[in-house]
């Protein structure tokens, strides 16, 4: 197919380096009409002009003008919107984390759970359902929990004095599997009728609960990590060629590992404790990216944002589109994102060894 | 003349109290290509790394253009200083351009990222090493030979005064040794002076213009190469007795001599004479018979 397409488009298509900047292009200006179209999609189906006038009335104005009906409106504005949001900001915060751990790291197969972020976050929130039960209480032990596994495992690693990152990524794995076994602990002990299954359901992750007050402080870390990390975009690129280049270069390799690693962590606490255990972004967006853009992070970081905002937006859309009762999102994320990631390696040639 | 790069006393131990280094002392002169020999673990890539600044010293100093590097941040010191390291495979397959471009890292502000000035002296680099055809290629798609040429025009692009190699042939086969080596002669004409570790005394025999042979931590000789590149230093660098062959009056290929279990020499495989006489030519060799 690609072939077929360097014959029809001999112009921008004719370089894999013309192809890629086309590409990269492309992808960074696919997430904002997605959203105004999917915002429609839904049980109450509203056409996208009404979409695009109640946007601009809750943008300008703060109220429905009458231009579109005060149901669509208010659909749009109080229940769609937050939700969508919320799908792109998380989306694109797990995928951006993932790049960057796997440039860091020099590992295409970590994500940014490699130094157990989710799987703390998730004995948190199951701690909190246990004993607490307000959904604000659930969010702050969820991303609290996710700080405090991360930080186990680095200062953990630290007291091992040989190989840095493969003592670091064999710590992390062990600090997510022992946490992983604490929220199996909880579960059992759980009441079955009632407790288990919010549990479960939470750690499946899903993003049904989300409502306008969680967007200002997601939106502000993600903002915020992500300008750091399109920051670094050009020094990630150094950093994946290991320690000792990124010291000739004229890089401080640990600090700022450091900087990328407390980055992330914030991004996916944040993420996690919004919308639950989602897998498998962090690791699908970062390849289908690098196979789009090639494994240049000055296109990569970018890219993977929009990607994975992308990609959780459509999915998050099936999710509450395609059959009667909702489908958990990190159940889909696995269902699309395995196969897509098997194709992805299948046509795979450039993006890493 | 005054030397670029010079090293005073320099220890280093991995372990306290097991030193891989003993004061080491070394001057590099502007426009040289000093060879580094010695035994594998021997200390010359730890030496290298102490020149770099990559790796601090236990004791001593590494001063360029009479300004020890201690005193410069990292990205100043870069700028001096180049690592060219052994080849590898990344992980991720950037192409050469971008590899190349990677040395320009020390010359950008924090979060910047290479503009068009850095683009043009990257594939001026890639130009002086002759790999303009492959600009837009995958590293990892390269021979070793190619992938080498890229690592030293990464080292062009960042500037330096200084670039140390460690072991640049080690995996290359006679034609690409020599063509990479012939491209660091001609480069050093143009005002950059190489440090090269090697596992290759012949090498050193054709491209160096001062050899340093390391033994067990220490320098053990250093000079110009007719000096250095002698039977008796090289036995005793190596712990094994090792022939210099002349052609003339110049050294023409250093060899191990070989020996049977017992210890003896072996027989001579030409059957024309001593080792020496296989050098003469075949003209004069049908001349005499």
């Amino acid at each position: 197919m690609i072939r077929t397409l360097n014959r029809r488009l001999p112009g921008i298509w004719a370089t894999a380096e013309r192809r890629q900047s086309a590409l990269f292009w492309l992808i960074l200006l696919l997430p904002v009409p997605l959203a105004i179209y999917t915002i429609g999609l839904g049980r109450y189906a509203i056409p996208t002009e009404d979409v695009v006038r109640a946007l601009v009335d809750y943008a300008t104005v703060g109220e429905n003008t009458g231009t579109q009906p005060d149901l669509a409106y208010n659909i749009v504005t109080r229940i769609r919107l937050p939700r969508i949001v919320a799908a792109m900001l998380i989306g694109a915060n797990l995928a951006v984390t993932g790049t960057a751990f796997q440039g860091i790291f020099r590992n295409p197969l970590v994500d940014s759970n490699i130094l157990g972020v989710t799987s703390g976050a998730g004995f948190g929130a199951a701690l909190a359902l246990l004993l607490l039960r307000s959904s604000f209480e659930v969010q702050m032990l969820a991303f609290v929990f996710g700080l405090v596994a991360v930080m186990l495992s680095y200062f953990t690693s630290r007291l091992y004095h040989t190989a840095p990152l493969l003592v670091l990524t064999l710590v992390g794995i062990l600090v997510g599997s022992f946490f992983a076994s604490l929220t199996s602990l909880l579960k059992y002990v759980a009441d079955p009728l009632d407790t288990l299954p919010a549990i479960t359901y939470w750690l499946m992750g899903g993003l049904t609960d989300v409502t306008r007050g969680d967007i200002p402080m997601l939106a502000a870390i993600s903002f915020g990590g992500m300008i750091f990390l399109w920051g670094v975009r050009w020094r990630l690129n150094v950093l994946s060629m290991g320690d000792n280049e990124a010291l000739a270069l004229g890089l401080n390799p640990t600090r700022l590992k450091l900087m990328i690693i407390v980055c992330s962590t914030l991004m996916t606490a944040m993420a996690v404790s919004v919308g639950g255990v989602i897998g498998w972004v962090g690791l699908v967006i970062p390849h289908a990216a690098r196979t789009l853009v090639g494994p240049d992070h000055q296109r990569l970081v970018p890219s993977t944002m929009a990607l994975g905002a992308v990609f959780l937006l459509l999915i998050d859309t099936m999710s509450r589109t395609l059959l009667p009762a909702e489908v958990p999102l990190g159940v889909f994320t696995g269902v699309v994102g395995v196969p897509l990631l098997l194709v992805i390696l299948r046509v795979n040639k450039t993006g890493w060894r | 003349m005054n030397p670029l790069l010079r090293a005073e006393t320099i220890s280093y131990a991995y372990t306290p109290g097991e030193p891989v280094l003993h004061d080491v002392s070394l001057a590099v002169p502007p426009r040289s290509t000093v060879y580094l020999l010695g035994h594998n673990g021997c200390g010359k890539t730890t030496l290298l790394e102490i020149l770099s600044g990559v790796r601090p010293p236990g004791g001593g100093t590494v001063a360029i253009n009479g300004v020890d590097i201690s005193r410069f941040p990292a990205n100043k010191r870069a700028q001096r200083l180049g690592l060219v390291p052994q080849i590898h495979t990344p992980v991720f397959a950037y192409t050469v351009r971008e590899v190349v471009l990677m040395g320009r890292t020390p010359h950008l502000r924090f979060l910047g990222t290479p503009g068009r000035r850095d683009y043009e002296i990257v594939d001026a680099a890639i130009e002086q090493v002759g790999l303009a055809a492959l600009r837009d290629r995958s590293y990892t798609e390269l021979s070793g030979g190619e992938r080498q040429l890229t690592l030293i025009a990464r080292g062009l692009a960042q500037q330096t005064d200084v670039l140390l190699l460690d072991e640049p042939t080690a995996h290359l086969d006679p034609a690409n040794q020599h063509h990479v080596l012939e491209t660091v002669c001609a480069l050093a004409e143009q005002n950059v002076a190489f440090v090269i570790s090697s596992h290759n005394p012949n090498s050193a025999l054709l491209y160096a213009s001062q050899v340093v042979v390391m033994k067990a931590g220490r320098i053990v000789a250093d000079g110009p190469p007719e000096h250095v590149l002698t039977e008796p230093v090289l036995s005793a660098a190596y712990e094994m007795p090792i022939d210099v062959i002349y052609a003339g009056r110049t050294a023409r290929a250093i060899l191990p001599r070989r020996t049977n279990g017992n210890g003896h020499q072996a027989e001579p495989l030409d059957p024309f004479g001593p080792p020496e006489a296989a050098l003469t030519s075949e003209r004069e060799r049908r001349a005499a018979s």
